[in-house]
């Protein structure tokens, strides 16, 4: 038997499930994030929102915070490379992170391909915001696909376009014959194997979780409920006026997402959420989203 | 006809109501107390067990799932062996339900890095079943009290136990679609039930 085979990093995933994802920039915030019940973290060095805001160029954090983080919590540590900086992948691999986060928040290393994934031996999560970009990612070796969203935006519209569009790509494939999907697959630029998976299975074949923008409890509880699996949850917590109490009540709002009564009470004495951004703010080539091939 | 609940606090609940499904065994979730009224078997899945201990506090399952226990059968997996233990290692963070006498180290294996598959040895009724078990940062038990029965081990540590009516797994049955630990403690008209079984046998 091959030692982690891809089952083995799509078990990762599987348990990460039912759960929330969260974005910290040290460990003071893991401890926190942890002690909120969030069932893994993704170490970075600046949130989206200061990304937007600081501009210049975004890379793959310091290893050295990346490590205090994996040392002051037991949870699974994400970390994010560049798209396309294999090299960048590899020192994560070596810092034996849980998940590596291929990710269009950071500035792109390479402005055609992405790492091809089955290289290693860490899991691999990618944003899409659509089937076609979703397969050919796992095409390249994801064990897990999210929505991209529009990070460090607290703006959810974007979140709800991509895993919308997800859906309804993978409801329509359903409905079509062999000769149409070999169509599909042209049109969406996406393998033809995994296309007919898809048609043939009515899902993804991984996890599906949504990410970019989620800032409030019923946010959570609306991604779940158009079909994600899981919520990653960036700036909206650390940007939000009390991030220990936001970050226990979207957890709490994630494992009830369809008991509104539940929601409600996650919802109430909140502070202020993040301030965030109408997309009309935010011009078309600063779009976090349109990264990624 | 038997309904076992699945608890949905965190995790990967969804695969164990597919290995219902193929038995034919009735499953619903379990996110509430009075979601356990009326089912007969718990299985607490695969996740984080951090998440799990926080939850279980603040949706107030503690308490009833312990007395849940004394009546029914509870299988954990992975996260779910954790929480089943009574001590866990080196842990102050998740509070454990002691329904197994078994002490644990939580992510004994390592990171996802060191995650893997390897082969076990079920023997049931002396039929010996060879398995393929999954281990995702997998906890291993390091100490049983003497009425905890050893199904399995792998590298050397007892991988799936027994005591009274509960099981406790270190891997994850139903990442690879196997369905026989499911039947052994839910379906009572099963051979491999574990009240109809002749003999179990470490192998």
């Amino acid at each position: 038997m091959s030692n982690n085979p891809f089952d083995v990093k799509i078990g990762l995933a599987e348990m990460l499930k039912g759960g929330v994802i969260m974005d910290v920039t040290n460990h003071e915030q893991a401890k926190i994030a942890e002690d909120a019940g969030a069932c893994a973290v993704m170490a970075l060095e600046r949130i989206p929102s200061d990304i937007r805001k600081d501009g210049g160029i975004s890379r793959m954090s310091d290893p050295e915070m990346i490590k205090e983080i994996q040392r002051s919590v037991s949870i699974p540590v994400m970390a994010k490379c560049r798209i396309g900086h294999f090299a960048e992948a590899q020192v994560l691999e070596a810092l034996e992170i849980d998940f590596i986060d291929e990710s269009e928040v950071l500035t792109p290393a390479d402005e055609h391909n992405h790492v091809w994934k089955h290289d290693f031996k860490v899991p691999f999560v990618c944003g899409c915001r659509n089937l076609g970009e979703a397969l050919r990612r796992i095409a390249e070796g994801a064990a897990l696909i999210r929505t991209k969203g529009e990070a460090g935006s607290g703006n959810i519209v974007e979140a709800v376009r991509h895993m919308r569009t997800v859906m309804n790509d993978i409801k329509k494939i359903t409905t079509l014959n062999r000769e149409q999907l070999v169509a599909e697959s042209k049109n969406m630029g996406a393998p033809l194997d995994l296309v007919i998976k898809v048609s043939e299975n009515g899902k993804l074949p991984v996890p599906n979780f949504a990410a970019g923008g989620i800032a409030t409890p019923a946010d959570a509880s609306l991604m779940m409920q158009l079909g994600a699996e899981t919520v990653f949850v960036g700036s909206g917590i650390f940007k939000s006026e009390d991030p220990a109490a936001r970050a226990k009540a979207v957890v709490e709002a994630t494992t009830h997402y369809k008991d509104s009564d539940k929601v409600l009470k996650a919802s109430i004495g909140l502070k202020s959420a993040m301030k965030g951004l109408d997309m009309s703010e935010i011009p078309d080539s600063e779009r976090l989203q349109e990264r990624g091939w | 006809m038997i309904e076992v609940g699945v608890l949905e606090l965190q995790g990967n609940y969804a695969l164990h109501h597919n290995i219902f499904s193929d038995l034919g065994i009735r499953s619903k979730g379990v996110k509430l107390p009075k979601h356990l009224d009326g089912v007969d078997g718990l299985v607490i899945p695969g996740g984080e067990s951090t998440t799990m201990s926080l939850l279980l506090d603040t949706f107030k399952l503690r308490e009833p799932i312990k007395d849940f226990a004394k009546e029914n059968s509870i299988m954990g997996t992975c996260a779910g062996l954790i929480m089943m233990a009574k001590k866990i290692e080196h842990e102050t963070k998740v509070v454990p339900l002691n329904i197994l006498d078994i002490m644990v180290n939580r992510n004994a294996y390592g990171r996802q890095i060191m995650s893997k598959k390897m082969s076990i040895n079920l023997k049931l009724n002396n039929e010996l079943m060879p398995l393929n078990s999954t281990l995702i940062r997998a906890p291993k038990i390091i100490d049983y009290g003497k009425d905890v029965m050893v199904l399995t081990m792998l590298e050397n540590s007892p991988a799936a136990v027994m005591q009274n009516m509960h099981l406790g797994l270190s891997f994850h049955p139903e990442l690879d679609g196997i369905s026989i630990f499911h039947e052994l403690l839910f379906n009572p008209s099963s051979k491999y039930y574990w009240n109809n079984l002749n003999k179990v046998d470490a192998a």
